[in-house]
């Protein structure tokens, strides 16, 4: 069955309302032991970047009060909480955590996104491209890598997450495809 | 340095179309000219009976005549076209698709600019099986085509100097498609843009030109300031393709430069008055997108 | 009909094999290569190890040399092609004779197979590359209706392969300079189409602009599905109308096509997209998987399954279905 690419439903409203008046620092500390678990997991990736190891992404939830600038350095790549991204950066992406999550694991295609205009990207195309390439070869799952490092509550995250995903990945691809069934001819 | 006239490229009147080849053949400079229909096969038979008049009048006038085949073939009858025109030829044929170089392996043929030749284990491949001259493809950087002519010496290298250059073909016909006709009801409406349909950016930036199935840039090749390096890296002779501007001007002050009668800037310059409304374009030959212009001295 | 799948990292090869490819075609890291995409392709060990892991479950792997070597650089395309066979390539997909000449000379025993950028479109072209190089299988470009494809197909002997999704060329292929006219970087000389170092985006007010090399390509309102910025797929101006003057931004479905290419003698499927994700990879896979059991067993095909995975969310049967014919 293929995966509905315009219908990654967002976090509802009020999820990213509550969210907005906490803290990032301990946000902060989760994901940095969680990109340290990925790039063990996942040394390749930084190979398949190739000239593109060192560039800086923002990676824009648009679902979530915050974003997250990902520094891909090869030997101390660091992912920085924010309120809001700042100016200097190589790219942009920005789209539902959930959506950009699936990138990462595989489970959606960015290209199929973007077309949906499900996700937005800007800057240096060809960054973001190798990026993609580079986490989709090496099957980041994300939501495990964050799930091993909270521990036991980590689990039960993960599970609501996961179903939270699949309720829009199981959405019939017929009924978000818009025109008639049949193709168009050449002329 | 040879200067070789191109096919035309584009639907043009068959009395217009005969009338531009007299005038070739009495007054441009040029070596070697090239007929016959590359782009659509379904224009060929409005000219086809004034062929042998026109090769007739340009071999009277001292010119080497090639016989230029189709670049793209996919119907029965333009394949069994292009097999009697390699076949049956009297004249030096210039294959523009595997196709017609098909039947000419092992004998003497030229080859066009459509044919891919980038390397010289491609070029030393066709030389052997029969290729006396070959046209390069225009995007070929000036890096390549010094090593092309320093690893081939007996193939006469000709290189893309000058008009619209062809960017691409389809099995679609762009012209009908514009007019909402089909294309086997096109009604030759190509024959209303003789010098191309300008396709301009949503911005309203000339970028380029519809040709029936053939889409060209916008922009009129020009290398006559770098004529001195062309000639010093070997290539034997520069491809003129003909557009609606006095191409016989066009070939004088091609022929200027290549004798040493003009320098390349004062070449330039006739050029910016013979064609006026065009665009100039160098881009490919330096090794950039095809579509920049570098003055001469910074090529 | 065999199905043919592409991948583009060693992940995504997998993926196709488990998702039910016969074969796999890949290819390095590097310019010799049409999908010289960042963060794309094939080490020679990454495509050893493939090699292994297709070979294990049934499958095949052809390598794609389908770039067309440089002048005074061929060693690194006659690397690629001594690589592939080494690594236990079952063909090598090319398009340049040259390289063709080298491979038939050294690898008389390796299977060749006409790329799609040789744009071998009819049946003597074919026999130029049976003839001279000893050609196993031709890959059509994508500008033959179905009948002409029945045609070539009683017209030689060689083994025919075609594009059956994914994205499509609407020139013909191996012989357009477009995205070089825009960057200075072309299919045939480096690999790419319009290629991403050369593309930016803007957003404004919901609206985006696409632009390739400074040219503006499209512009896309908000809501509107969004494409790459493909030169030929692109909006343009003219005097007698504005918009997709070549071709939309769509991508080829010819599922429903299948009975139809298999009566016509197709030896084997293929599938557009080294450049895309696993997700499509496993998803396109499946589907044609699938379609072919149904073809197999006589039940109908479904049709536009894949349309959320196309470019402009929708699809063509492109030449395939000529209503000027």
């Amino acid at each position: 069955m293929t995966p509905s690419h315009t219908s990654t439903a967002a976090f509802p409203a009020f999820v990213s309302a509550a969210l907005r008046p906490l803290p990032l620092g301990p946000l902060q500390l989760f994901l940095s032991a969680v990109l340290r678990r990925i790039v063990r997991h996942h040394p390749r990736i930084f190979d398949r970047l190739g000239a593109h190891a060192g560039k800086r992404y923002g990676l824009a939830p648009s679902d979530l009060p915050f974003a997250f600038v990902l520094h891909t350095a090869p030997h101390a790549p660091r992912i920085v909480v924010v309120r809001s991204l700042p100016e200097r950066l190589d790219a942009r992406i920005a789209g539902p955590l959930r959506a950009l999550i699936g990138m990462a694991d595989g489970s959606f295609d960015g290209d199929a996104l973007f077309f949906s205009r499900t996700i937005a990207v800007e800057g240096n195309i060809e960054a973001v491209l190798a990026l993609r390439n580079a986490v989709d070869d090496a099957g980041v799952d994300v939501l495990r890598e964050g799930a091993a490092v909270l521990g036991p509550l980590g689990q039960f995250g993960e599970a609501l997450m996961r179903h939270q995903r699949n309720r829009s990945t199981a959405d019939r691809p017929g009924s978000t495809a818009s025109g008639s069934g049949e193709a168009s001819s050449w002329n | 340095m040879k200067l070789t006239l191109g096919p035309v490229l584009y639907n043009w009147e068959p009395s217009v179309w005969r009338d531009f080849y007299f005038r070739i053949a009495d007054e441009a400079p040029v070596d070697v000219v090239c007929v016959g229909e590359v782009v659509c096969s379904k224009r060929l038979p409005f000219f086809q009976d004034l062929v042998p008049e026109v090769v007739e009048r340009l071999a009277a006038a001292g010119k080497e005549v090639l016989l230029s085949s189709q670049a793209l073939i996919t119907l029965e009858r333009e394949r069994r076209q292009t097999a009697s025109l390699a076949r049956e030829a009297d004249l030096l044929v210039e294959a523009n698709d595997v196709t017609a170089l098909a039947h000419l392996v092992g004998r003497p043929h030229a080859v066009g600019p459509y044919v891919n030749v980038y390397n010289e284990s491609t070029l030393a491949w066709l030389a052997r099986n029969g290729a006396s001259r070959v046209c390069l493809p225009p995007e070929l950087p000036a890096s390549s085509i010094v090593a092309l002519a320093k690893a081939c010496s007996d193939v006469e290298l000709e290189v893309w100097s000058f008009g619209r250059v062809p960017l691409a073909i389809s099995a679609r016909c762009y012209h009908a498609r514009l007019h909402k006709l089909t294309k086997d009801n096109c009604q030759f409406v190509c024959g209303k843009d003789p010098d191309g349909l300008p396709t301009d950016t949503l911005d309203g930036q000339a970028f380029l030109s519809v040709n029936g199935v053939q889409t060209l840039s916008s922009t009129y090749a020009n290398l006559i300031g770098s004529l001195p390096d062309l000639a010093a890296m070997g290539v034997a002779a520069c491809r003129l393709s003909p557009q609606t501007c006095d191409m016989i001007a066009v070939a004088s002050a091609f022929r200027g430069v290549a004798n040493g009668m003009l320098d390349p800037a004062e070449g330039q310059h006739a050029l910016d008055l013979i064609c006026a409304e065009a665009s100039f374009s160098n881009g490919f030959f330096s090794g950039t997108a095809g579509a920049h212009h570098k003055a001469a001295a910074a090529v | 009909m065999e199905l043919i799948c592409p991948a583009g990292t060693p992940s995504s090869l997998r993926t196709a094999v488990d998702a039910g490819a016969d074969a796999v075609y890949c290819g390095f890291r590097n310019e010799t290569n049409a999908r010289n995409f960042p963060g794309l392709n094939f080490s020679p060990e990454e495509l050893a190890e493939g090699v292994t892991y297709a070979h294990r479950r049934g499958a095949k792997v052809l390598v794609a040399i389908n770039t067309f070597p440089r002048a005074g650089a061929i060693g690194l395309w006659h690397q690629a092609v001594d690589d592939a066979v080494k690594a236990g390539a079952a063909a090598l997909i090319l398009c340049d004779i040259g390289l063709m000449a080298y491979t038939a000379e050294h690898y008389p025993g390796t299977r060749l197979h006409v790329s799609v950028q040789a744009a071998a479109a009819n049946v003597d072209a074919i026999r130029f590359y049976v003839e001279r190089f000893n050609a196993k299988r031709v890959v059509l470009p994508r500008v033959l209706s179905v009948p002409e494809i029945a045609a070539i197909t009683r017209g030689t002997a060689c083994e025919v392969e075609v594009f059956v999704f994914g994205g499509l060329c609407a020139m013909a292929e191996g012989r357009c300079s477009l995205s070089s006219y825009a960057t200075g970087l072309s299919p045939n000389m480096n690999g790419v189409c319009s290629p991403a170092s050369h593309v930016a985006y803007e957003e404004q007010h919901g609206t985006i602009t696409s632009r390739l090399g400074g040219f503006t390509i499209n512009k896309f309102g908000s809501g509107e599905p969004a494409a790459y910025p493909t030169l030929c797929k692109g909006r343009f101006r003219t005097d007698l109308s504005t918009g997709y003057i070549f071709e939309d931004p769509v991508s080829l479905d010819a599922a429903t096509l299948l009975p139809g290419l298999r009566d016509a003698g197709v030896t084997a499927l293929k599938i557009e997209g080294r450049q895309r994700s696993r997700a499509y990879i496993e998803n396109v896979v499946r589907s044609f998987r699938e379609a072919l059991s149904a073809l197999d067993e006589g039940r109908p095909i479904p049709a536009g399954m894949l349309r959320p995975l196309s470019e402009g969310q929708s699809n063509t049967l492109g030449a395939y279905r000529k209503t000027w014919r």
